[in-house]
């Protein structure tokens, strides 16, 4: 019996073998945590589900909206916008692609089960109205300008599966069906996921008969599959490793800047500052709260020290929100430049030229190098007379204390390090979490941890929100970002870069949303 | 009779302490709410998961509320991946029985001859090494001899796959499974090595032996038969709860190698504090422990004449 099967396996092996030209290994450094496309909103998630899904409206690499689903859409009056679904697609069962799939998803996606993350702030508040198989009109309260952007949040999944199936159907497969350019073959929780080429897909067909996605959650060993062979790409290459891999001949690296700023927040709010002491350690008034004082911060900090020591150049410095080339980006905010002596003449100016004490608090597994960024922002504080005690902790303890750690579920702490990833790749998405006016009842300012609140950039950031023309909403969400961060509501230290590993011959197009997707990899020959 | 009872009421006893103390100690480590959500959610989006999770009620009503359902045969579901954590933990157990029976067997075969050539010949260079070898076992650190072990058979020699596992008892799965096993046997090895010797020194030296030898009997009766059984005993209860360990605690090995073990379930729950992965996997480690306790307990009996007398006189 066991003789048997050892053959079988060995016949299977040079079967495998003998495809493997057209099969595809990846190593992933995070898992997706469900096959459920609206279960959790988590990046490794949405990278592997758009495999087999899609939504309405895709976003390239740049993260800039492109034709999915639907062929184009518009905005017919302020509030309803009109979306032309594609013809002829048909999902992995061959059934047809409708309107109705849409409606479907749209109302399955806020109401899942037990979910984490729930993919409800991208569908609530709209209404969807069928208008013919191949047409429909989603409909708001108010004008809603990012409608394509949130309609790109939200995977199509068919309504004749999806009727009535919880997470654990997708997770085996018996409801995953899309319209994806690859199907679900298996997927084993923590070993691999394994998808098939969809061969009646609409689009550009893939290279790839077979994609192998494998978990290597540890650096250094998904680094070794990677010079072993047993995986053609990986993502996520730790910084440690560049310079080797860099100069390895057998290997090529892929990379691009990402939409995720690291930044500083101070507490714009307290007057008593829990982490904010005088040089004797007796209580201060808060300095923090004069922009003088934040401007000082700024210049103290050696951005390029920052990305070429301690991100191994795997950074680029940043000056706002996000990088260049994305939608709402200012063309006037630069990346501020270290100057020590400016600095001490700003604290000099603000009435504390000798400097005070400060707590930096960080999380240290939350973001590439946190601790260490958060270690050379205190040294550099430091060196202007600001006396910065480092405390870094698991992002578990760092995430509730830095949101509601205080009195009344106010934050604790007055100086954080923290990163923003901006799912919709537009500007309105940091603006509103990060330096809108905290409001729980608005959803403005979820991650507000200094509590920033300045009238103006909030009249800006509700203009901007309710401005469905494209190029009159970028100038506003410039305008915001150029107010708030002049008063340097946050201050940006650097963009992360996202870097991907892979065998010599394969290249990988580069994602700014840190997405591994199997259609961006090629082989030459 | 009694005897299994008695134990069996005793560990339930360790399983609701234990089931307080991981409870009480998640809940203080960290928040999972803000590890699971992504950053674009509203406050209002957050409340409602909280409530659903039931996060938002003080931590005995929590705790109450996860004993009423544990005793029903429910652990809970997983916060992270909405689905019964023991079902989680279930799926992932062949892989790790796998590791850890390779590794044991690695360290009985491997570990005992070594050691009891050591012990009949502890002047000879080759008792040495081993000794000097068995000394390296116990002190580097698995993670580090893992990455060797990938970095020399993967990466420079290219015969073995460097991580992940193969089909189960195949030429592919046996490949892989070579360096995970080894690693996590390196430090049985090591012990059964120094237990073996340091039985065999102490048996070479008895009456018996003396005896079988004076008697004529061939060395190889001699080792084989009268000095092995009697270096069971301790090989046996030193093993027996290293397998638990083995079983239960492979976090190192399974997280270098990629292997899709419960021991990276563990290590990835505790990280993202999905607590009711990392109770149930702890409750269902205690009720390991206790079964191959009582099954070395039978083993002894078994091996020792002794024994089987005195619980006949009790």
């Amino acid at each position: 019996m066991n003789f048997c099967r050892s053959l079988l396996a060995v016949l299977a092996l040079a079967y495998a073998g003998a495809v493997s030209a057209q099969e595809l290994r990846i190593g992933l450094a995070s898992e997706p945590t469900s096959m459920d496309p609206h279960y959790h909103n988590l990046s490794p998630n949405n990278s592997l589900l758009s495999h087999v899904f899609e939504s309405l409206v895709d976003q390239d690499e740049r993260q800039r909206l492109q034709p999915g689903l639907a062929q184009s859409w518009k905005a017919i009056d302020d509030t309803t916008w009109e979306f032309k679904l594609r013809r002829g697609v048909k999902f992995h069962d061959g059934t047809p692609f409708t309107a109705d799939d849409v409606l479907f998803s749209f109302e399955r996606a806020p109401n899942v089960e037990a979910s984490p993350a729930s993919f409800g702030i991208y569908a609530r508040g709209k209404t969807l109205v069928k208008v013919d198989d191949h047409t429909l009109h989603i409909k708001t309260a108010a004008p809603y300008p990012l409608m394509p952007n949130d309609v790109s949040q939200i995977f199509i999944v068919s309504r004749k599966h999806g009727a009535g199936a919880r997470t654990p159907d997708y997770n085996a497969g018996k409801a995953a069906i899309g319209t994806g350019a690859f199907r679900y073959v298996e997927y084993t929780p923590g070993n691999r996921i394994i998808l098939q080429r969809n061969d009646g897909y609409w689009g550009a067909k893939p290279q790839w008969a077979r994609v192998v996605f494998r978990g290597i959650k540890s650096a250094p060993s998904r680094v070794a599959a990677l010079l072993a062979g047993d995986v053609d790409l990986i993502e996520q290459v730790p910084a440690t490793d560049m310079e080797r891999l860099r100069k390895d001949p057998k290997l090529a690296i892929a990379q691009i800047v990402s939409n995720r700023i690291m930044y500083l927040h101070l507490d714009h709010w307290r007057d008593d500052s829990p982490f904010v002491k005088g040089k004797d350690g007796g209580p201060i008034k808060n300095p923090l709260r004069d922009q003088r004082v934040r401007a000082a911060i700024s210049k103290a900090i050696d951005r390029d020290a920052i990305v070429s020591r301690v991100m191994e150049g795997m950074a680029i410095k940043a000056g706002q929100l996000l990088p260049e080339g994305f939608f709402g980006v200012s063309s006037k905010l630069q990346p501020v430049a270290q100057d020590a002596a400016g600095a001490k003449q700003l604290l000099a100016a603000a009435g504390v030229p000798n400097g005070f004490r400060l707590t930096i608090h960080a999380p240290n597994d939350r973001y590439p190098n946190d601790a260490k960024i958060a270690e050379a922002v205190g040294q550099m504080l430091s060196r202007i007379g600001i006396d910065t005690e480092v405390v870094t902790m698991t992002s578990g303890v760092f995430f509730r204390e830095a949101s509601s750690g205080g009195p009344d579920k106010s934050p604790k702490f007055s100086f954080i390090l923290a990163g923003w990833g901006s799912g919709t790749g537009e500007t309105s998405s940091p603006l509103k979490s990060l330096l809108a006016t905290f409001d729980r009842e608005k959803g403005m300012g979820g991650a507000n941890r200094g509590r920033y609140s300045n009238p103006e950039v909030d009249k800006l950031i509700d203009q901007a929100l309710a401005t469905v023309d494209d190029a009159r909403r970028q100038g506003l969400l410039a305008r915001a970002a150029e107010v708030a961060i002049e008063d340097i509501g946050i201050i940006p230290l650097h963009y992360v870069v996202n870097t991907w590993a892979m065998r010599r011959g394969f290249s990988y197009k580069a994602r700014a949303d840190e997405y591994t997707l199997a259609g961006g990899v090629s082989k030459a020959n | 009779m009694v005897f299994v009872i008695r134990r069996i009421l005793q560990s339930l006893l360790v399983v609701l302490v234990m089931s307080l103390v991981v409870f009480v100690g998640v809940h203080v480590v960290g928040d999972p709410v803000h590890i699971l959500i992504s950053d674009d959610m509203t406050q209002a989006e957050i409340d409602r998961f909280i409530q659903k999770l039931g996060l938002d009620r003080p931590v005995h009503v929590q705790y109450l509320h996860f004993l009423a359902n544990a005793a029903r045969g429910d652990l809970g579901n997983s916060f992270v991946h909405g689905e019964p954590a023991l079902k989680l933990i279930l799926e992932r157990m062949p892989a790790t029985l796998e590791l850890a029976l390779a590794a044991f067997l690695l360290a009985i075969v491997v570990g005992i001859p070594l050691g009891m050539y050591a012990g009949l010949r502890p002047e000879s260079p080759a008792s040495r090494a081993i000794m000097a070898g068995s000394i390296l076992g116990f002190s580097l650190p698995t993670f580090w001899v893992g990455l060797m072990l990938i970095m020399v058979f993967a990466v420079m020699l290219g015969w073995l796959p460097s991580t992940g596992r193969g089909e189960f008892l195949s030429w592919d799965g046996l490949r892989h499974l070579a360096l995970p096993a080894i690693n996590l046997a390196l430090f049985k090895m090591a012990l059964v090595t120094r237990l073996a010797r340091a039985g065999t020194r102490e048996a070479a030296l008895q009456d018996y032996v003396r005896f079988a030898r004076a008697k004529g009997l061939s060395p190889a009766r001699v080792v084989l038969v009268h000095v092995l059984k009697n270096i069971l005993i301790p090989v046996v209860t030193v093993l027996g709860l290293e397998l638990g360990g083995l079983i239960a605690f492979s976090v190192v090995t399974e997280t270098v190698f990629a292997w899709p073990g419960m021991g990276k379930l563990l290590i990835d729950s505790i990280q993202r504090l999905d607590r009711p992965v990392v109770v149930a996997y702890l409750v269902i480690t205690v009720v390991m422990f206790v079964v191959i306790n009582l099954i070395v307990d039978l083993l002894y009996a078994a091996l020792d004449p002794r024994v089987r007398l005195q619980e006949m006189k009790a």
